[in-house]
């Protein structure tokens, strides 16, 4: 064969694919696994949770599993390129780790047919899609059993962003489990509109405050109701994370998000051929939903009630949406003795009576 | 509803509304020589991480005096920024409109790149400088329980106010911004007066964002002025260019936020709650046309707002 620029490229093209091909035909080469991250890693809030969750997979499935993220991705058309990025570099499982991500993550899904996706809090599957989420609420249900313990003027405060099922979830399981303990409690509502606006979330804090909560949880991203709760020497509790470090004297626990379990669990089943577009809803049984170390504020009793809680749902005696449960108006939602179905948790719109909004 | 129900009330609206009064006095100035610059947003968001590391970290060497060097920080880097968006459009004459909103856009990602190593930290609030039986009193914090940069922001609009409508230097600024040419003509550094001006507003929208990063919550998050710039910008419009109306338009923005915030946690739930957020807009849209149904007898709105300066051309 003589030396033609067309062999040469021929030959060429062979000895470049021919590597690709043992890649290919090596079980032992490690699983690529790819992160798409909302906020920065360092946000200690959400995306810092996930984060955590892709450390303690890579930990645990050492030499078995590389893993890569993109962290700040906007919640818009230019997620897709980003998703179409990591897997075209070779990631066989990407994980997309917010609610606004879910029409891109089926889009790309669409042109890496080969590739899994799991698209976290979203609904919309496909056969290469999944779907996971947290049972926030069960951590709720632990914060406000203290709230209600710990409150003296019996209203409780609650900053929440939008009024969407996965926040009245957390209102209500909040506000059940205080009345549960206190039967006088009112949890005085703010919906802020927006999930991030850390002046506004303050204002909403300083409101409460004024009109006599003197226990606020909050459902946005920012710890600054916690640094309100402070200044006014009144309680408050993290969320998705310890954020103690805001507010040392205010805060009192917090319910924390470790998603290390699901991505290990995950990444196995893909190792093995298991895995399947399936719709998860894990929470404290499934080691996905933990509380923060109390607070020394926290009183022995405090703690017990709510380490009761936990035990509870661990084992499955203790549900926080059993009836009976009537809404704002009075009207019985769920009957006495009767427990909530995920499919109308999911679709929660109406708040429970006691709720002031 | 007692009296100590409105003062809290009102320390609450005094909190939301002081960073839109300091970028609006700023800016204001920056518009009556003559040039719009709709960078406060990133302006503020470069003031409010510088002043809040520089606060961090000498905040152990200075004590007490750690919040003032974070502020004048802030201000010199918001200041600083300006003089940028300065360069580009009044030394190379670049459009306004567009060198303002790169301005705001740059400021967003220079402030995130400098915060990264600072996020989850907290600094010493830069509370009120009264002693505590004045400034905690439930009474007595509706005029002893601010920051300094409350009193700062107040003083700043009868000061800007005074100094546009009574001296000499604010008729030459104004001059400036309502003809240029003449002002250029008969000798009046018009370049130089609009670098001072675009400063002075650069230094007040980072004064601004150093309020919500070390006085609302002492602490560092992208992005945390959450596009208040933007209000601030509108502000000025509404006031129709006056100080004392700018005052009055930012309180009545401030009052409305608050009432909201009231209005749901006491459970008026009668209105949907996007309604409140829409309240500011609305009223701001029923002023706008009572001003101008009034004629622009009541807007002094400079002549050459966002008109390049070029005397050679």
């Amino acid at each position: 064969m003589t030396l033609t620029r067309r062999n040469f490229v021929k030959s060429a093209a062979a000895g470049l694919t021919l590597p690709a091909l043992c890649r290919n035909a090596f079980a032992a080469e490690p699983l690529k696994v790819g992160f798409v991250y909302l906020g920065a890693i360092g946000d200690y809030g959400w995306t810092w949770s996930h984060e955590k969750g892709r450390k303690e997979l890579v930990e645990a499935l050492k030499g078995q599993v590389v893993a890569n993220y993109v962290e700040n991705v906007k919640e818009d058309a230019s997620a897709i390129p980003i998703m179409k990025d990591l897997a075209q570099q070779g990631n066989k499982l990407i994980f997309t780790t917010s609610y606004g991500y879910m029409d891109q993550t089926l889009e790309a899904a669409k042109q890496f047919p080969d590739v899994k996706w799991e698209h976290c809090t979203g609904y919309k599957r496909a056969d290469n899609v999944g779907t996971y989420n947290s049972r926030f609420y069960q951590g709720r249900a632990v914060t406000g059993t203290i709230a209600g313990m710990m409150s003296k003027t019996s209203t409780i405060g609650y900053v929440g962003s939008f009024k969407i099922p996965e926040v009245v979830m957390g209102v209500n399981a909040f506000t059940l489990a205080a009345q549960a303990v206190n039967p006088k409690i009112t949890t005085k509502l703010v919906m802020i509109d927006t999930w991030f606006d850390p002046a506004k979330e303050a204002a909403a804090a300083e409101t409460l405050a004024n009109l006599g909560c003197d226990v606020i949880a909050q459902h946005v991203d920012s710890p600054a109701v916690l640094q309100v709760c402070e200044k006014r020497k009144i309680y408050g509790f993290g969320y998705g994370a310890d954020m103690s470090r805001f507010a040392p004297k205010a805060h009192l626990t917090a319910s924390l998000d470790l998603w290390g379990p699901y991505y290990i669990s995950r990444a196995k089943a893909v190792l093995d051929g298991r895995w399947k577009p399936d719709d998860t809803w894990w929470g404290f049984k499934e080691g996905i939903l933990a509380m923060a170390p109390y607070s020394k504020a926290v009183p022995e009793n405090v703690r017990a009630a709510a380490d009761k809680i936990i035990a509870g749902t661990k084992d499955g005696s203790y549900e926080v949406f059993t009836g009976p449960i009537s809404d704002q108006s009075g009207k019985e939602r769920v009957a006495k003795g009767e427990q909530m179905k995920d499919a109308d948790m999911l679709v929660m719109d109406w708040y429970v009576k006691g709720v002031q909004s | 509803m007692s009296l100590g129900f409105f003062i809290d009330a009102l320390v609450t609206v005094v909190a939301v509304t002081t960073p839109i009064l300091l970028a609006a006095i700023g800016e204001l100035v920056v518009e009556k020589s003559g040039v719009i610059n709709l960078g406060v947003e990133g302006m503020m968001l470069i003031g409010a991480v510088v002043g809040f590391a520089v606060t961090f970290n000498y905040g152990p060497d200075l004590g007490d005096l750690a919040p003032w060097i974070g502020v004048l920080g802030a201000a010199i880097a918001g200041a600083a920024s300006s003089l940028l968006f300065g360069f580009l459009v009044l030394t190379l004459g670049s459009n306004q409109v567009a060198t303002g909103l790169a301005l705001a856009i740059f400021g967003i990602g220079l402030s995130s790149l400098i915060g990264a190593g600072y996020v989850g930290m907290t600094v010493e609030e830069f509370g009120s400088p009264f002693p505590d039986w004045l400034a905690g009193d439930p009474v007595g914090k509706v005029v002893f329980g601010y920051s300094p940069l409350v009193y700062f922001a107040l003083i700043m609009v009868f000061v800007v106010g005074w100094f546009l409508n009574r001296t000499r230097a604010g008729l030459i600024l104004r001059a400036v911004g309502e003809n240029d040419l003449s002002a250029h003509s008969i000798g009046y550094p018009v370049i130089g007066i609009r670098y001072a001006a675009i400063a002075f507003g650069g230094a007040f929208a980072g004064i601004a964002g150093a309020y919500f990063s070390m006085v609302i919550t002492p602490m560092w998050a992208q992005q945390m002025t959450a596009g208040r710039g933007w209000i601030a910008l509108a502000l000025v419009v509404f006031s129709g260019w006056r100080a004392g109306r700018l005052l009055a338009g930012a309180y009545f923005f401030g009052v409305l936020m608050t009432l909201e915030l009231y209005a749901k946690a006491s459970g008026f739930s009668f209105l949907p709650s996007q309604f409140w957020a829409a309240m500011p807009y609305i009223m701001a849209v029923v002023v706008l046309a009572v001003i101008s149904a009034r004629g622009v007898a009541g807007s002094e709105a400079p002549a050459c707002l966002g008109r390049p300066f070029l005397p050679s051309a």
